[in-house]
Order: structure tokens, then sequence, then C-alpha cells
């Protein structure tokens, strides 16, 4: 019943000088064994070492890769089992036949985020520092892969945590009243549990606030370009996605979207939408009218709405002003390198206070000025650079959403006169949600404060 | 020379308040019961607090009284005072307790023994059990007798190798200088039973002519009367107070003065005592910057001088004891009785129970009380009846009674024990019960009657009795929700007097209800139903309607709780061929041997982690496989 050994290349497709194929499970060393020509048998090697030496067909005997080969044995390992982790030149030929090799001898191709699991089923890991490690590897931006990290270090767990502590306390002081309705213990008025309630609420709606941030940080911002056709929007995607690396989204198994790309800009991962619409003929844009760009922008998060500084407004332009109103919205007002045509007061006056930015994509003009935008918008400013506790988790985030519901069902119960041990029900629930997140509901813990904070005895 | 004593179906070891409710649920289901105890004077005797109840704690009283039990109808006999506590808070945490006249408690309960048909109540020292093939056939007692038994129940309290520590002074005692009993012990350890040395306390007793009342403050009963058992029908109404007065600076600077000669402090006790129920001189080491506790001048009984003097549990030796007195306001120039003292004994760890309280090394064998590590007489009890219950069905080749988590404290109490076991004497708190809102003080009999009533312990009559109560409440109910209060001058004036908002509208009854101001008597004044309903019929509907949405929410909860007690783990699991679960988890897990996912969640060291690797085998089917193939152990990891 042993968990069988699993493979899978662990690197980026296609990117960096290096691509590792990653094995993990009892067979591990045995199979790469098989493969594995150097100085020493893999077997006899010792354990966190790297080896230097070929993989070869054991079919044909043909070479096909010249390999650095990790040897971990378990348990001092991400997983707590045998890992081999097989370094490859980069590129994707070389180092798919590899792969090819490892699972024809034996190995199971794994399925995404499997080696964390196994980490997590293997006792290695908790729960949020498993999701943690979960995003980590769907992270798409520099940053994403910041608050991952963060997570994993538990600076979230730290501050849930802190949280949970302020109710436990407040739930032990109920407690002290009602299983020692005499002892001398001041009395937990609705005043006191109204003051902790609120503070509990505010804090995880502060956290709740980062979530909207952290889950951009993994998903990336869905950005769509409009404008009339010729503004010049194919020319705005070229410069975004040249100006900034493309970011590879392949997770193995799934064929890329060819209808998004995502790029990120001074730290926001935009996901821009129907590229493939803009980049193939503007004239369909224009066919499909109007219609279309009411779809887009109800799927975006982030409208980027190009006019042309040569011409007129014409009424397609306030038709997709107003289709793109109340949105998160970035005026760019292109070819500034031709006269102006276009009357800015008209445009002041619809863009309601959203940010503009002038450019001229054709000579590079104004394209920092659009990412200092960009940026600005989304970080609005507010965000210390080193806090970095968003909670970028689904999990975590319909667990906080739950855990609101229920301090605020506390704090509407007190409104309503309700008896403290009722009240105490959802604070109870609130600090079991929270637990959840971290991975620990246990409730002996109440009965050790119950003892630690008060002195009870005959 | 060994003589043949008897042949019973079920023999209790002991008759404290374990022992007692074990020997009466078993022989009032039938079975042939005998009863043996190092002491007949000692039967149902209080050693300690002279109190039954109080959260949590009278909520089991009313359990038990529920399944047919003794304690509640005993001690609504014999108390001297009864308060309902926690009446400020919500329905789910008030809880009865009662003052007992421990003497009068002890001779009430001995008479009921003694008139119950089946159960033979003797005087013996039980110093070996008869054990053939794993399965237990008997008892061997001091004198020689030899009585041969399908089943046996041992309740033996602080009696076993029980040691009395007053200052440097220890001895070989039961509690109160009774006998220990010594052989016992031993001799569980030789059956392979792994025990444990637990320590408890109690405070010295005064008389009650040398307290100086005046200088403390007065702690009467309830004006109204109250009673535990739902038999009950005629109330004491005579009622004696208990007293609250304050340690203070000199107090305290008297026993850290004298920490040197405490036990507690010098080394010399072994066993662990509960935080619940700290000594006096542990309060003040622990918690220093307190400047005053309370202590409870509590009367023993109708026909006695002595007073239990409770908050000053201590060892210390007699005559700090007295000086320790003399500080305490009233207590001036207060007579010592009996000294306070520690007492170590010895406990049965309880993780090698089933829930049922039969032990899973010996079959027919089961221990109820203190043995199985808890401290209270109401823990006590609540485990007695079971463990009478489940002897008593034993003998008749019927499964056990097990109680949930959800159903009852007495089942919080026992899957606590014997899933994760305890590590000092274990105290109910309504904490420990995830579901306080539905196990009530006041809704017992409607949790319980029917199981009492399926196992014999509860009469036609009364079950009639409760049936009746039932359709009534589901009657009032029914009708409130279907009844409209209209917006007349009456109303508004009944709204008026409650403090409530004045009505804006028609309102339905039970709606109405719901608000915090409202009683049920507000609503039956302007919408009386036929028929007035009973004091506990509408105390009901008041909770039922008031509440709702909590109970409901409480429901789901327990919902998804069965839906874990229904996936059942076999008794037999080999743990250690399930690979992803920790090792931690393995070897908890092995001991333990829980019957469900839910038991198995709940086993301390047992993460959610190892929970989900359980439910992924149990889905796959991989528990039976594991079961029947030997090899697949040895072929694991680490």
């Amino acid at each position: 019943m042993e968990l069988d050994t699993i493979a899978a290349i662990s690197t980026p497709m296609g990117e960096g000088a290096i691509a590792i194929v990653r094995l993990s499970g009892k067979d591990a060393v045995e199979i790469a064994g098989r493969l594995y020509k150097g100085k020493i048998r893999l077997e006899e090697a010792a354990t966190h070492t790297i080896n230097y030496g070929h993989i070869s067909d054991p079919a044909t005997g043909e070479v096909v890769e010249e390999v650095m080969v990790s040897i971990l044995r378990a348990p001092r390992t991400f997983t707590k089992e045998d890992i081999i982790e097989i370094n490859c030149h980069g590129g994707i030929v070389s180092v798919n036949k590899v792969l090819q090799l490892v699972l024809k001898e034996g190995a199971r191709l794994a399925e995404p985020g499997e080696f964390t699991k196994r980490a997590f089923l293997n006792g290695r890991i908790d729960l949020s520092q498993a999701e943690g490690v979960m995003d980590l590897i769907r992270s798409k931006t520099d940053r994403a892969m910041k608050v991952a990290l963060s997570q994993m270090e538990g600076k979230l767990s730290t501050r849930i945590q802190k949280l949970r502590q302020a109710l436990l306390e407040t739930v032990a002081h109920v407690e002290v009243n009602i299983d020692y309705p005499e002892y001398d213990a001041e009395e937990m008025t609705l005043d006191l549990l109204r003051e902790k309630s609120e503070f509990v609420k505010n804090d995880i709606e502060k956290l709740l606030q980062t979530a909207q941030q952290g889950k951009i940080l993994r998903d990336g911002l869905s950005t769509v370009i409009i404008g009339r056709p010729n503004v010049g929007k194919s020319s705005l995607l070229n410069s975004l996605v040249h100006d900034n690396r493309a970011i590879v989204t392949d997770v193995p198994g799934t064929t890329r979207d060819v209808l998004e790309e995502y790029v990120n800009v001074r730290g926001v991962p935009l996901r821009l939408l129907d590229t493939a619409g803009i980049r193939e003929t503007e004239d369909v844009v224009e066919k499909i009218g109007v219609e279309r760009s009411r779809k887009l922008v109800n799927e975006a998060e982030l409208v980027l709405l190009v006019l042309n500084f040569n011409e007129e407004l014409t009424p397609a332009d306030e038709e997709l002003f107003r289709i793109s109103e109340g949105r998160d919205r970035i005026i760019i007002i292109n070819k500034t390198d031709l006269p102006q045509n276009i009357d800015m007061d008209r445009v002041t006056e619809l863009k309601e206070g959203q940010p503009l930015v002038t450019t001229s994509l054709l000579k590079d003009e104004g394209l920092d000025e659009l990412e200092e935008a960009i940026k600005q918008l989304f970080f609005s400013g507010n965000i210390e650079s080193g806090d970095l506790t968003y909670v970028s988790n689904s999990r975590h985030i319909a667990l906080l959403n739950q855990a609101h519901t229920t301090i605020s069902d506390a704090l509407e119960a007190i409104e309503s006169g309700m008896p403290v041990d009722m009240v105490q029900i959802d604070i109870t629930k609130t600090w079991d949600l929270l637990g959840e997140v971290i991975g620990d509901s246990v409730h002996e813990s109440l009965i050790d404060q119950l003892f630690s904070q008060f002195c009870l005895g005959k | 020379m060994n003589y043949h004593g008897g042949d019973y179906d079920v023999i209790v070891i002991g008759a404290g308040h374990a022992g007692v409710e074990a020997g009466l649920a078993a022989a009032r289901m039938g079975a042939d019961t005998l009863m043996l105890t190092l002491n007949l004077d000692a039967v149902a005797y209080m050693p300690c607090n002279p109190s039954v109840g109080g959260p949590a704690k009278g909520i089991v009283v009313r359990e038990i009284d529920a399944l047919g039990g003794e304690m509640g109808r005993n001690i609504d006999k014999t108390h001297i005072q009864m308060r309902m506590l926690n009446t400020g808070k919500g329905p789910a945490v008030r809880a009865l307790r009662a003052q007992a006249d421990k003497y009068l408690y002890q001779h009430e309960m001995k008479k009921t023994i003694e008139e119950t048909e089946n159960l033979m109540l003797r005087q013996g020292m039980v110093e070996e059990l008869i054990v053939e093939d794993g399965e237990v056939k008997g008892v061997v007692t001091q004198t020689g007798a030899k009585y041969n038994a399908k089943t046996v129940i041992i309740t033996t309290g602080t009696y076993l190798r029980g040691k009395v520590i007053i200052g440097d002074l220890a001895y070989e005692s039961g509690p109160n200088n009774m006998q220990p009993s010594v052989n016992l012990s031993y001799h569980l350890q030789d059956l392979g039973f792994e025990m444990v040395r637990f320590k408890t306390g109690t405070p010295p007793r005064v008389n009650s002519n040398t307290i100086d009342y005046s200088k403390t403050e007065i702690q009467p009963g309830d004006d109204v009367p109250r009673a535990f058992s739902y038999e009950t029908t005629k109330y004491i109404t005579d009622q004696l107070p208990c007293w609250l007065t304050y340690t203070n600076e000199e107090t305290h600077h008297l026993i850290n003065n004298n920490l040197d000669r405490s036990p507690m402090y010098s080394g010399m006790i072994e066993g662990t005592g509960p935080r619940y129920c700290p000594s006096i001189e542990d309060k003040i080491v622990r918690f220093n910057d307190k400047p005053r506790h309370q202590v409870f001048l509590e009367p023993e009984g109708r026909n006695t001088q002595e007073v239990y003097v409770q908050g000053l549990s201590t060892s210390l030796p007699e005559d700090v004891q007295m000086k320790i007195l003399k500080t305490v306001p009233g207590l001036e120039n207060a007579r010592m009785m009996r000294a306070g003292y520690a007492i170590e004994y010895d406990a049965m760890v309880p993780t090698q129970l089933w829930p049922s309280l039969e032990t899973k090394k010996i079959k027919g064998l089961f221990t109820a009380g203190q043995i199985n590590g808890t401290s209270g007489y109401e823990e006590a009890a609540g485990q007695g009846v079971m463990a009478g219950i489940n002897a008593a069905l034993s003998v008749q080749g019927k499964d056990p009674l097990i109680l949930d988590r959800s159903e009852a404290y007495i089942g919080v109490l026992i899957d606590d024990l014997v899933t994760k076991g305890t590590n000092e004497p274990y105290r109910l708190l309504t904490s420990r019960a995830e579901y306080r809102l539905l196990l009530r003080h006041d809704n017992a009999d409607l949790r319980l009657t029917e199981t009492g009533h399926k196992i014999g312990l509860i009469s036609e009559e009364r079950y009639e009795r409760f049936l009746e109560k039932n359709r009534e409440i589901d009657k009032e109910i029914k009708r409130l929700k279907n009844t409209v209060i209209k917006m007349t001058d009456e109303a508004q004036k009944v709204m008026e007097e409650a403090g409530t908002a004045a009505l804006k509208d028609a309102i339905n009854a039970a709606v109405l209800l719901k608000r915090p101001e409202i009683t049920y008597g507000h609503v039956a004044k302007l919408v009386p139903p036929e028929a007035p309903v009973n004091e506990d019929v509408a105390e009901q509907v008041e909770i039922q309607i008031k509440y709702e949405g909590y109970i409901a929410k409480q429901m789901e909860q327990v919902e998804k709780l069965k839906k874990m007690e229904n996936k059942k783990l076999p008794e037999d699991l080999d743990y250690s061929a399930i690979n992803g679960l920790a090792i931690e988890a393995r070897q908890k897990l092995a001991e333990v041997k829980p019957l469900s996912v839910a038991q198995a969640s709940r086993v301390s060291g047992v993460n959610p982690s190892d929970v989900s690797v359980l439910l992924v085998y149990l889905e796959q089917g991989r528990l039976k496989k594991i079961n029947s193939s030997e090899e697949s152990s040895s072929s694991l990891a680490e």
C-alpha cells in the first residue's frame, strides 16, 4: 500500500538554462539508477549529493542527455520520500525524452501539485503551508511568488493565531462565568463582547481586503483593451508584451489558452483578454461591434480604453465610455505624434476622474506613464512594501468570509440582547473557522486557557 | 481457604457514587447483582464537598435521572439547599446545584439499595479477579469468598493504593481514613492494565458554633422549590444557607512562609492533581497577584456542626492549617474538626476502555468513576449508570448503549475519556461539549427518556407522562406559530410591561416570543391556550421558539458529525499498514482503536491530514484490503 513513485518536469517549459525532472517515491532511486550512468551507481551515492553523468535509453543504449542528478533520500526531503532530481539542459526536447524514459521505467506522471500533496500527507507541512505551496506552483509573477513564500513562512498563520488568541481569551472569560458562576471573575458583559467582536471583525475585513489583491497576484488582473479600429490597440498590446516579460502559464497537461496573454507590469500581472481578436484583424472588431466589447468589459477587472488624438470623438467612442462606466479604467490617448483633433474637455468630462495617459506608441512615448498608472491603480499607493500578508488562496478566502459572517452574527445577537452564552456560540465558531485556515482546531486549548487565565478551585 | 460465595450476573466492586448507580441499574434491568464494598457505612459517601450538581454536572444528574438512575431522586430527598445557577444567562448553561446533607444522602441511598430486588449489598474487599481466556469470570475477596459472575464492574474511587498526605505526614489510607484497597491495584497491573497516579485533596472542616457568620455574606437557596428528578413531587422547603468569606494578604503571607512544609513543593507528592481544583497553596503560588480568594462555608448536614470550608483545600501540616483558618474573617476563633489532606490514588488509563466502559483487554470487565481518571460525584455516577446498563445488556446478549456527544454530557464525558484519555483528574465543563445548546438542563428528559424506557429503566407510567409532555409541547408550538396577535390596547400594555417596543402591526405569536424581553407568559396572556399548559411545557415552548435559529444551526452540525460517526472503522484495523498516516497518528489510533472516523478525528495526535488519509482509504475500500493482507504491513518504510 506504499504510495507509488511519481515524476514530472518541475521547471517551466521552454525557459531557463536547465530543466529538471523530479521523481518522488520509494522506487525513485532505483528507476533513475536504471537510466543513469556515472562514476558510481546512483544507488551507492550518498544522500543529498549531486552527481554528474548521462541518461541513456536502456532499450537502445543510446545516450539521450548529459545530466546532474541530485539524490535526496527520505525522510529529509520535501515529500519525506526518496527524491531524485535530474537536471537536464534547457529546452523542451531532451527533458521530455528523459521524462518519457522515467515513466517507461515505472514512474507515474504526477498530477499538478502532487508533490506538495505528498508533503502534506506525509506530515511534512501543514495545511496552510501546503496551500501556500500550491499557490507557489501557480504563481505567475515575482510578487505573487513573494506572497506565496511569506504565507508559507507562516505570516498568515501568525496573524490568524493572534486573532484566535484574542478570541480564545474572550471565550475563556465567558466560559469561566458559565462554569464557575460564583467565582469572582468580572462578568463578561455584552459591552465587552461587542468591543472584542468588533475588533476581530475589523481585522478579518482587513485580511479580506488583501485577499482581492492576493487573488489578482495569483490569477492576474483580467484586462481588456477596447477602442475603435485603428486607434492603436494592436500596437498597445505589442508594446505591453514586448516591454514586459511574457509569462508562461502552462501547467503540465493543459493547453495554453491562445485568447489570453499574461504580462507582468511592474509587479502587477495582467491577464490580457481576447488578444487573438485584437491581433487577427481589427476590422473584425468593428463588425462584431460594441456587443463584443461590452461582453469583454464585463469579464474584465481593468479596462484600457484607447482613443485617437488625431481624430474627433465619435459616437462609437462615447458608447465605449458608456459601456465601461464604473469599471477600473485607464484612458489612453494615442497618436500624440499627430496633430490634435480630439476634444480634451469632453474627454475629461467623460473619464469621471479616472487616470488618463497620452502616448505615441509609434514613437515609444508614454508607455512608462501607462505602466505607472496601472501599478498605482492596483496598489492604490497604500501597500507597505514589506507587508505581504495577502490572503491569496480561495479556501482561505472562503473561510475568512464565513468567519466574517459568524462574527457579524455574534454582533447582531449582542444587539438583539441575546444572552452571552448564545453570543459565544458564534464567537467560538469564528475561532474554529480561523483555526481551519491554519489547520488547527483543537478544542483542548480552550480548557488550557481557562485554567491558566483564571484561578479556580474548590 | 477459599469458599464459594455465590453466582451472579453482575458484580460491582465499590459502592460509591459510580458503584451504587451501576448496581441499581443492573439489578433494575433484571440482572442478579452483587455489590461488594469495603465498608457498608461508606455507601454513597461524600468524602469531599457536600454538594451535587452545578454547571455541566447538574445536567449529568438530570441525564442520570432520565436514564432511570438514582442520584437525582436521592438528592431531592436529602438536600439542605438548592439553587439554579446562571439564571441570568441562556437556557443552555442553566444548572441546578444542591447542598447535600451528606449523612442523609448516604442513609437514603443505602435504604434504596437494600430495598431493590435482585441487588445484594455486602461488605468485603475484593483482592483478585478471576479471569479465564481474556474473559472475567468472578472475584475473590480478602476473606476468601469466591463469587462467580458473568460481568464485573470496578468502581474503586480513590481507594486504590490510596495514600493520605498532611504536611510531612503520609500514610496508606482511603478517603477520610477509610481502609485503602492495595492488592487489587497490583492485581490489575499484573493483568496488564496501565495505571497512573492521580492526586486530589479536601479542605478542613470547622465547627459551626465557632464561626462568626456576621463577618460573612449569606448565600441562601432559591425561594422557588427545585428538584433534579422528573419524578420528584415532594419538595423540601426548609433550607439552610451557605456563607461566603475571603482570604486576605495575611493568609497568603502565612502560606508563603510555610511553603517549605507543603508536600506539594517538597516533592513528596508524585500524583498529578487537577488544575481546576488546586489547593490554596497552589492558588497562591500560581496566581500571586490575586489579593483574595473566595471561601464558601457549607454545612455538611442538618444534624451536625461540621462545616466544609470550600476554597481552602490543602495538604499543609495541621498546625499551619489552623493558623490559616484564623486569618479568614469569620473564622478567627473557628475550631477545626478535621484537617484537610491530599490523597494520592491509582487510576486506570481510560483509553484502555471501549466507549461501553468495558475494558479492551478483558471481556466482561467494566470500570467506572474515579478509577477511570475522573473527579466528582456526578461524573462518577454518570459512568456508573452506563457501566451498569452495559453490563446488564452484555448479560442479556445485547449491544451496548453508547451515548454520543450530541445526546448527553455523559456521552461527552465517556468519549473524552476513552478517546483522548486524561493526564489529570477529569472534570466536566460545559465548554467540553460542542453542542451544549442541545444538551440543556431542561431537556434531559426529552433527550434520554426514550432510551431509558427502551432498556427497561423507565416505568411505563413515567414513559406515558413523557410522551404526553412531548405532545403538549408540539401542540403548543404549532398553535403559537399559527396564531396572530392583534395590535390591541391590551397587547400594547403587555409590550410596555415587558419593556419591549410597541407593536407596529399585528404579529405572529411565535415571532413575538423571539423578542428577548418577551416570555411565554406574556404571549399566553394575550392568546391563551384552551387549557393552561404545565410550567415545564411552557419552558420548552419558550426555549424552542426563542432559540430556534441557534438550535437549528447546532442540529446541522450534529448531522455532519453523525455522518462521520457512521463511517465505521474495524476494531482490529492495522494502522501501521496505512501509508500516509503520521507515525504518531498510527500509534495513537492503534492504542485507542476508534470505532468511527469521527472518534478517530478526536484522538489527540491525529491531525486533519490523518483523517483525510483515513477517509481516502475508506472511500477506496482499502481498509478491507489492508486488514486481509498481512504482508503489506511489512513493506512499510520508516
